[in-house]
């Protein structure tokens, strides 16, 4: 039997890419697949993963669950359950196109919903928290079930395989958005599952990470104070709750969460004016559990934008480019030329410091 | 020769480079492929696009241009040769590299320096004519690097950390400042007219690869930056 996250320790990299159009035009699934392709290498085939906004226009404002699943006894259970808590407005299997790269696929099914006006009135909560809550309710309880992607107008696409083939299994040539975001896994610490691939999302968050956290357990402890299960015991699930904590719940500007899980060093911290010291040293008191300490270079998409950040030691490395309204970011700058080999500035953002882009006027 | 590396893998590009009968190599087209001219004695080898990481690893006297950026650990342990970037270079350039020379015209990312060492000739230079990232030349052990900070005013060219647990060789920096946070454990002077002529000879080379205009280059300061023999690092340093 395949053996999970946590259940055996693989000792052992990983490439990340990132499109944004500012100005919402629309970029085809096959520019980000032919990005991350390049940093083939950097990846062993363990995981792939993409997430794309912008992609379901005429489903815009339902909730597109994606979802795994193990059995089919799993898939009735939670259309059950998705029945007693949403409207289903649409279901459908997610198209894919078979490959001898990808195999032992889970069922993969796709719901377009909106929560029950009564039961969603009867939760008193809003309606993001009340996704949020039935997303984890899936994943905790029920068996073989598992949301892998619950955003509007958005969806994230992954499997174990590369993360070209993941592109062509999932056929996302045949979808379009404003912003792409590409992982190619190469799992250092837990072996690789469909589950365990990049990227992990809650509603519009979505994460893709390059690295290893150290401060895991740390942050985990932190965040189940307030309801967030960390069930797939991979590090970068973690990130993507603490996101969700810091920009949904407690209302940190990105720049700010930034500051929280990059906090610049006491010595850096310093050398600042007394205004920014003082806010620096609250932000860096307050969630000093949710610092993220050992290498990273993440991507968060969200809806409508984008940020990039590295580690404040800057232990991975990340360009990002600019091209028009085009926005390039990825772990080298070769996976960025071979889709646009012009670019207006390419720079490489300093540790610590976000590069956040987003839409210049509402997508319609 | 010419090489096509659209669609060449890195083991076939680096093979097609080594069995090259011609001294003079040139490669087009490169994206991505890793590891291009590591360990090569000799040839002179010509990159246009986007050479991966670990550009010239171990390079052993061979000299390599890349038109374009160049990618993480450019000269990783380079014992000798040069490598000249047309462009800017990622982290950790030069890493650990004991002979030869690297001169990147733009910026160069993280790290870079660090380890470098040297031994009786063999001096390794590493010359930057933007800006550098932070912990320029951590725990450097012998050689020089000089970062000419070109279009930079105001503030010394180099990010946070530089020269953390340096015990050996020397750092330039161009202009008037000297990084606020400099370790205790480091001295800062500015250059001499004999350290002046120590450098002058890669400086020529950089404005001839790079087509700068030398004079306005030289005229300086240099800010040097050498390990504090009264108050040398006694033990591992750590950033918090």
């Amino acid at each position: 039997m395949l053996q999970k996250e946590g259940q055996v320790r693989i000792p052992s990299g990983c490439a990340i890419s990132g499109i944004f159009a500012k100005d919402g035009s629309r970029v085809n699934g096959q520019e980000i697949v032919r990005s991350i392709a390049v940093m083939h290498d950097r990846s062993n085939g363990l995981g792939g993963g993409f997430a794309g906004y912008g992609i379901y226009p005429t489903y815009k404002d339902y909730y597109a669950l994606h979802v795994f699943y193990e059995d089919l006894n799993a898939k009735h259970e939670c259309e059950a359950f998705l029945e007693r808590h949403f409207d289903i407005i649409n279901l459908s299997k997610i198209p894919t196109r078979k490959t001898r790269k990808i195999v032992d696929e889970p069922l993969i099914w796709r719901y377009f919903v909106t929560p029950l006006p009564h039961a969603l009135s009867d939760s008193q909560l809003d309606e993001r928290e009340y996704t949020v809550r039935c997303v984890f309710r899936v994943n905790t309880r029920i068996q073989g079930a598992y949301v892998f992607s619950s955003g509007k107008n958005m969806g994230a696409f992954k499997a174990v395989g590369y993360p070209e083939d993941v592109g062509s299994f999932y056929r996302l040539d045949e979808y379009e958005g404003y912003c792409w975001m590409a992982h190619g896994r190469y799992p250092t610490n837990t072996p690789g599952w469909w589950g365990g691939a990049h990227p992990f999302t809650m509603i519009d968050y979505a994460i893709v990470h390059n690295g290893e956290i150290s401060s895991y357990d740390a942050n985990r402890r932190w965040l189940e104070m307030f309801g967030y299960h960390c069930s797939l015991l991979t590090d970068t699930e973690v990130i993507t709750y603490i996101f969700d904590y810091l920009l949904r719940k407690q209302g940190l500007s990105l720049e700010e969460a930034a500051q929280v899980v990059a906090a610049p060093f006491w010595e850096t911290i310093q050398r600042k004016d007394p205004k920014e010291q003082e806010r620096l040293t609250y932000l860096r008191s307050v969630f000093s559990s949710l610092l993220i300490t050992g290498p990273f270079s993440i991507l968060l998409g969200f809806d409508g934008g984008m940020m990039a950040l590295n580690d404040r030691l800057k232990l991975r490395s990340m360009v990002a480019a600019e091209k028009g309204n085009l926005f390039y970011v990825a772990s080298e700058e070769c996976a960025i030329r071979v889709i646009q080999p012009e670019l207006d500035r390419v720079w490489a953002p300093k540790g610590g410091e976000p590069v956040i882009v987003r839409l210049e006027k509402e997508v319609v | 020769m010419r090489l096509n590396a659209e669609r060449l893998s890195h083991q076939e590009l680096n093979r097609a480079i080594r069995e090259s009968d011609e001294n003079d190599v040139r490669i087009i087209n490169c994206c991505g492929q890793r590891y291009l001219g590591a360990g090569l004695s000799n040839k002179q080898v010509e990159v246009t696009g986007t050479p991966g990481n670990a550009l010239g690893a171990y390079l052993d006297g061979a000299s390599i241009t890349v038109y374009g950026d160049a990618q993480d650990a450019m000269g990783d342990t380079m014992n000798g040769g040069t490598i000249v970037v047309h462009g800017m270079a990622g982290d950790a350039a030069g890493y650990a590299m004991r002979g030869g020379e690297i001169y990147i015209h733009k910026n160069a990312g993280y790290r870079c320096g660090v380890h470098m060492k040297a031994y009786k000739d063999r001096q390794p230079v590493l010359v930057i004519g933007g800006e550098a990232g932070s912990f320029l030349g951590e725990y450097q052990a012998g050689g020089i690097i000089v970062v000419l900070g070109l279009g930079t005013k105001e503030k010394a060219p180099v990010n946070n950390f530089c020269g953390m647990g340096m015990y050996g060789g020397r750092i330039f920096l161009r202009g008037e400042r000297v990084p606020q946070d400099l370790s205790s454990h480091l001295s800062v002077h500015t250059a001499s007219q004999e350290e002046l002529k120590e450098i002058a000879p890669a400086l020529e080379r950089f404005g001839t690869f790079f087509k700068e205009d030398m004079d306005s280059i030289m005229e300086g300061p240099f800010q040097v930056i050498e390990p504090n023999v009264e108050n040398p690092y006694r033990q591992r340093y750590a950033a918090y």
